[in-house]
C-alpha cells in the first residue's frame, strides 16, 4: 500500500475544529444527509405528474425513497474518504490518503484500512444492529403473551417480524467473517494484511449504512413481507419495503466483497509453507463461506433490483396479470436463500473445530474430512432450494430430488459431528467459557439438524411448513448454532484483539442462563408448530395461549442472559481493564504467538509454516502407527 | 468405534474401559427410548387421524422419530459421557493423546450415515408418491393421481379470507368448506392476489395459493369432525386473521347441505365468473 503522508502538523497540535474537517465521520453523515435529499429532490422531479405507477393516488414515491437511499449511500461513502483514492489516482496523482492512523482511537470511526482495527469496527457495528434485532424479538414476544393483538397491533408486530429477521440474517451473516475473519485470517496465514484493504474497509461501512436503512422503515410504515420479501405482497406495500430492498441489496453487496476479499486473500497471500493440508480449519471454513458469498450475494441484489423496478418504474417481473410470476421471486430468493443459511452455518463450524484442540489438548481429529465436510456443504448447497417450496406447487414433479439433495447434505454435516466426538475421546478436556459455548453448539445444532430431517421429507413439511416448527428449526441452527459460536469466538479471541480479560463468572452466568433459556425458548416452539400455529400471526387460538406465555417469559430471560455479557462488556473491558496474558489458551495457533496488541503489521518476519496448528498431546507409546486420513 | 479404543493404546491400568462403557448406555437408553417413541408417542403424534393422508404423516413422523432417535442419543449421550469422563485436572496442564483420525471409523461413519440418508430419501419418495403424501400443494398437474372417482373442490385464497366453488354442483362458491367422509377430494388451490398457502390441520393437507395457479392436493377425509383452517403463508396484515373451520359429515349431510347452498347463493352463482382453473386478475398494484 502506498501511504504517502500529506499534513506535516502532528494531529494532535491541530486545533478540534481544523480536526472536524476532512474526511471522516462527521462528513460522512452530512454529506449523507444532503445525499439523502437530493436523491428525494431527483425522484421527485422524474417522477412528478408523470404515469409512475403509485405515486398519485397514495403520496407516496418509490423512486424518490430509493434515489434517496442510493444519494445517501453514496455521499456518506465520500465523506469516508472512499472517492478520494480512485480519484486521485485517475488524476494520475500518488494516493495522498491516510487510510491507516497509526495510534489513537480515531481511526476506529472512520475509513481505517488496518485489518485489525476493521475486524474490531465489525465486532462492534455488528453488536449494535444484533442488539437492535433482539429489542425487535423482545417487543414480538411481548405481543405474544396475549393471543390477540393488542400490544403493538397487527401492522407493527408483522414490522417487527420483519425487521427482526432481515436484521438478524443482514448482519449475522457477517457476525463472524466480519470481525473474526477480518482479524485473524491475516494472521492465521502469515500475512501482514488482507489482499484487498480499501474494499475490507468498504465492506463494513457499507453494512453501516444499510443497517441504519433497515431501521429507518419505521418512518416509511414498515414492510409486511417478513425477511423473504415475497412477491406480489412485496408490491402491494408502502414505502418501508424499499427500505428492506435497499437494505438487502446492500448486504448482498458487501457480502459478495467480502467473500472476494477473503478468497483473494487466502488463495494467494499465504506464508510460505503454509500448504492447504496446514491450514488452520477456521480459515477453511471461511474459505468455503466465502465461496458461497461470491457466488449466492449477486443473485439476491440482482432479484431486489428486479423487485424495486416492479415497485418504481412498473415491470412486472414479479405480476402474474402482466406477465411475471410469483414463483420466479420465491425461486430466486431461496437460490440465495439457501446458501446464505449455510453461510450462517460453516463459520460455527470452524470456530467448534478450530477450539476444540485447544481446550481438550488434542490435535483436531480427522481434519480431512471436517474440510470436506465443509466443502462438500458448500457445494451442495446450491442444489438444495426448492425444499423451501415443497408445497408450492413449482416444479412439483422434481420434489424427490430436493428431498434427496436436501438428506445427503447431512452427510457432510455429519462429518464435522464426527470430528468433533473424536477430539473429545480421551480429551484433557477443560471446561472454559469458549468450550462451554463450543459444546453448547454441539447440542443445539443437533436439535437443529435433526428437526430439519422433518423439514425435508415432503409428507412430513406438509404439515409443518410455515409453522412454528419452522421458526424453531432456524433459531436452532442460527441461534443455537451461530450465535453461540459467535459468543464463544468473542470470549476467545476478544482479549487477543484488546489485550483485556473479560470477568469469567459472569460470563459463565451468561452461558448457563443464556443455554437454558435459549432451549426453554425454542423447544416449546416445536411443540406449537407441531400442534398447528403457524408462523407470522399475531392472533393464534387460545388452546396455544399457556405456552405462548412459557416461551415469551424464557424468551425475556434469554434476552436478560445478553444484558449479562453486555454488563460483563462494559464492566470488564472498560472499567476494571484487567491486562490478557499473550496465549491465556495455550493455543499452539499462530494468532497467539504474536505480542498483545498485535503489531501495525503483525510481524516484523513473515513467519514459515512446517506443521498445522493442531500439534497437541503426548505421541502414544504403544500401540499402531497413526493412519492417513489425518491431516499433517 | 471398537477400533478407535484400541488405536488410542491399551488403557492404562485402573482406567475403565470408556468404549464399551459408553456404548452400553447408548445402547440400553436406544433399547428404552425406541419402544416408547414407536408405540406411546408414535400414534399421539400430529397431525391425527382425520384423513388418509394425516394418518400417513403420523406414520411417517414416527419413521423419522425413530430414525432420530438412536442418533439423538449418540450424540447427546456421547457428549455428556466425554465431558465427564474426559476432563483437564484443576489447574492441571496435561495433554491428551496425539490421535488424529482413525480411518476406519471414518470409513464406517461415512457409510452408515449415507445409507441412513439415502434410505430416507428412498422412503420419503416412496410416501410422496403415494397416497399419504397426496395432501401437499402437488403443482397443475400431479406426478401421481390417486385411482378412483374424486370430488372437484376448488380453493380461492384472497386477501384474507379463503372461499370454496364446487364445479359439479353448477360451481357455487361457498364461505366455508365442508367434505364428505370417505371421499377422495381433488382440491385445486389458486389465489386472486398474493401468495397464500391453505392449510387444513387435521387433514394433513397443505398447498400454497398462487395468483395465476392451479395447485392440486388430494384428501380423502375419514373421520367426521370439525378441522382448522388456516394461511399458512404470510399475505399481509390480516394473515393471522385467515382462520376458519371446516367441517367432514356424512354423504348424505353433505348433500343436504350442498343443495341448500345451491338454492341459498343462486343469484350470486350467476353473477360470478365462468368456474375456471385459475382466475388471472388484472395486477392489483399499488395506488389503484
Ligand atoms: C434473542 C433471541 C431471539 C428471540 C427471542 C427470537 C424470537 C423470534 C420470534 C418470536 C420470531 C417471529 C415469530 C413469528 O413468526 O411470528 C422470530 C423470527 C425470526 N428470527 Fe428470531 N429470535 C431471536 C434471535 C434470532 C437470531 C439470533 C436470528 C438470526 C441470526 C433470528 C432470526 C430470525 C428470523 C430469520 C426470523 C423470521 C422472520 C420472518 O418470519 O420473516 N432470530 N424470532
Ligand atoms: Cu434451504
Ligand atoms: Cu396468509
Amino acid at each position: 500500500m502506498s501511504t504517502t503522508t500529506v499534513s506535516t502538523t502532528p494531529k494532535s497540535a491541530r486545533p478540534l475544529w481544523r480536526r472536524l474537517i476532512g474526511f471522516n465521520l462527521l462528513s460522512a453523515v452530512i454529506l449523507g444527509i444532503g445525499g439523502y435529499y437530493l436523491g428525494w429532490w431527483i425522484g421527485h422531479l422524474v417522477s412528478e405528474g408523470k404515469s409512475f405507477e403509485y405515486t398519485g393516488a397514495t403520496n407516496e414515491n418509490d423512486a424518490a425513497l430509493l434515489l434517496a437511499y442510493f444519494g445517501g449511500v453514496i455521499g456518506f461513502l465520500i465523506g469516508l474518504g472512499f472517492a478520494n483514492y480512485p480519484v486521485s489516482r485517475m488524476l494520475g496523482r500518488p494516493a495522498s490518503l491516510r487510510e491507516k492512523e497509526e495510534e489513537g482511537i480515531g481511526r476506529y470511526f472512520g475509513l481505517c484500512t488496518d485489518h485489525k482495527v476493521v475486524g474490531i469496527q465489525y465486532l462492534c457495528g455488528i453488536g449494535l444492529f444484533f442488539f437492535v434485532g433482539g429489542l425487535n424479538a423482545m417487543l414480538i414476544r411481548t405481543e405474544l403473551l396475549q393471543s390477540n393483538p393488542t400490544f403493538v397491533g397487527p401492522n407493527q408486530y408483522l414490522s417487527l417480524v420483519g425487521e427482526h429477521g432481515t436484521m438478524m440474517m443482514g448482519m449475522m451473516t457477517s457476525g463472524i467473517l466480519g470481525p473474526f475473519a477480518n482479524y485473524f485470517v491475516p494472521i492465521m496465514i502469515g500475512a501482514r494484511r488482507m489482499a484487498f484493504p480499501r474494499i475490507e474497509a468498504l465492506t463494513f461501512w457499507l453494512l453501516m449504512a444499510a443497517g441504519f436503512i433497515l431501521t429507518s422503515t419505521i418512518f416509511f410504515g414498515g414492510f409486511p413481507t417478513g425477511w423473504t420479501g415475497y412477491e406480489p405482497l412485496n408490491d402491494q406495500a408502502v414505502m418501508g419495503m424499499d427500505s428492506y430492498i435497499c437494505f438487502f441489496a446492500l448486504v448482498g453487496l458487501s457480502m459478495a466483497l467480502l467473500g472476494l476479499n477473503m478468497l483473494a486473500t487466502i488463495i494467494t497471500m499465504r506464508a510460505p509453507g503454509l500448504s492447504w493440508s496446514r491450514l488452520p480449519i477456521f480459515v477453511w471454513s471461511v474459505f468455503a463461506t466465502s465461496v458461497l458469498m461470491v457466488l449466492a450475494a449477486p443473485m439476491l441484489v440482482a432479484t431486489l433490483l428486479m423487485a424495486a423496478l416492479d415497485r418504481t418504474i412498473g415491470t412486472s417481473f414479479f405480476i402474474p396479470g402482466g406477465g411475471g410470476s410469483s414463483y420466479l421471486f420465491q425461486n430466486l430468493f431461496w437460490f440465495f436463500g439457501h446458501p446464505e443459511v449455510y453461510i450462517l452455518a460453516l463459520p460455527a463450524f470452524g470456530i467448534v473445530l478450530e477450539l476444540l484442540p485447544v481446550f481438550t489438548r488434542k490435535p483436531l481429529w480427522g481434519y480431512r474430512l471436517a474440510v470436506s465436510g465443509m466443502l462438500g456443504v458448500s457445494l451442495l448447497s446450491f442444489f438444495v432450494w426448492q425444499h423451501h417450496l415443497f408445497v408450492s406447487g413449482i416444479n412439483a414433479d422434481l420434489r424427490p430430488f430436493y428431498m434427496l439433495s436436501t438428506e445427503i447434505i447431512s452427510v457432510p454435516t455429519g462429518f464435522i459431528f464426527l470430528c468433533v466426538m473424536g477430539t473429545l475421546w480421551k480429551a484433557r478436556t477443560s471446561f472454559s467459557v469458549p468450550m462451554l459455548f463450543c459444546l453448547g453448539w454441539a447440542f443445539n445444532f443437533l436439535i437443529g439438524g435433526l428437526s430439519g430431517v422433518f423439514l425435508s421429507d415432503t409428507p412430513s413439511d406438509t404439515d409443518t411448513h410455515g409453522s412454528f416448527f419452522v421458526m424453531a428449526h432456524f433459531h436452532y441452527t442460527i441461534m443455537g448454532g451461530l450465535i453461540f459460536t459467535f459468543f464463544a469466538a468473542i470470549y476467545y479471541w476478544v482479549p487477543k484483539m484488546v489485550g483485556l480479560n473479560f470477568n469469567e463468572k459472569l460470563a459463565k452466568t451468561h452461558f448457563w442462563l443464556m443455554f437454558v433459556s435459549f432451549n426453554s425458548t425454542f423447544l416449546p416452539l416445536f411443540v406449537l408448530g407441531m400442534e398447528g400455529m403457524p408462523r407470522r400471526v399475531s392472533f393464534y387460538e387460545p388452546k396455544f395461549h399457556a405456552l405462548n406465555v412459557w416461551v415469551s417469559v424464557s424468551a425475556f430471560v434469554l434476552g436478560f442472559s445478553m444484558l449479562i455479557f453486555l454488563f460483563n462488556t462494559v464492566y470488564s473491558l472498560i472499567f476494571v481493564r484487567e491486562r490478557a496474558a499473550q496465549n491465556p489458551w495455550r493455543s499452539k495457533s499462530l494468532e497467539w504467538q504474536v505480542p498483545t496488541p498485535v503489531p501495525v503489521n503483525n510481524f516484523e518476519q513473515i513467519p514459515v509454516f512446517d506443521a498445522d496448528p493442531y500439534d497437541y498431546g503426548t505421541p502414544l507409546a504403544v500401540g499402531p502407527a497413526q493412519p492417513a486420513g489425518a491431516g499433517g | 468405534m471398537s477400533s478407535s479404543g484400541a488405536s488410542a493404546g491399551a488403557p492404562p491400568v485402573g482406567e475403565p474401559n470408556h468404549l464399551r462403557r459408553f456404548l452400553t448406555i447408548w445402547i440400553v437408553a436406544t433399547l428404552i427410548a425406541l419402544p416408547l417413541v414407536i408405540f406411546v408417542l408414535g400414534p399421539e403424534l400430529p397431525p391425527g387421524h382425520g384423513s388418509e393422508q394425516a394418518t400417513g404423516h403420523v406414520t411417517d413422523n414416527t419413521v423419522l422419530l425413530a430414525m432420530g432417535t438412536p442418533v439423538l442419543l449418540l450424540v447427546t449421550i456421547y457428549l455428556l459421557y466425554a465431558v465427564f469422563a474426559f476432563r483437564q485436572p484443576r489447574g492441571g496442564v496435561l495433554e491428551g493423546p496425539a490421535v488424529r483420525g482413525h480411518q476406519g471409523l471414518q470409513t464406517a461413519w461415512i457409510v452408515i450415515t449415507s445409507t441412513l440418508v439415502l434410505s430416507l430419501a428412498a422412503y420419503a419418495t416412496v410416501r410422496l408418491l403415494g397416497d399419504e403424501g397426496a395432501g401437499s400443494g402437488s403443482g397443475p398437474t400431479p406426478l401421481t393421481v390417486p385411482p378412483g372417482k374424486k370430488l372437484p373442490v376448488q380453493v380461492i385464497a384472497q386477501q384474507w379470507a379463503f372461499t370454496y366453488r364446487y364445479p359439479t354442483y353448477g360451481g357455487v362458491e361457498t364461505t366455508h368448506l365442508e367434505l364428505p367422509v370417505d371421499q377422495m377430494v381433488e382440491l385445486h388451490v389458486t389465489s386472486l392476489d398474493v401468495i397464500h398457502s391453505f392449510w387444513a390441520y387435521q387433514l394433513g393437507v397443505k398447498a400454497d395459493a398462487n395468483p395465476g395457479v392451479d395447485n392440486v392436493a388430494f384428501v380423502e377425509p375419514t373421520k367426521i369432525q370439525t378441522f382448522e383452517v388456516h394461511c399458512a403463508e404470510l399475505c399481509g396484515i390480516w394473515h393471522g386473521g385467515m382462520f376458519d373451520h371446516g367441517h367432514v359429515v356424512s354423504a348424505a349431510d353433505f348433500e343436504t347441505w350442498i343443495h341448500q347452498q345451491q338454492v341459498t347463493f343462486a343469484p350470486a352463482t350467476k353473477a360470478l365468473p365462468k368456474y375456471s382453473k385459475t382466475y388471472l386478475p388484472e395486477p392489483t398494484r399499488r395506488g389503484e
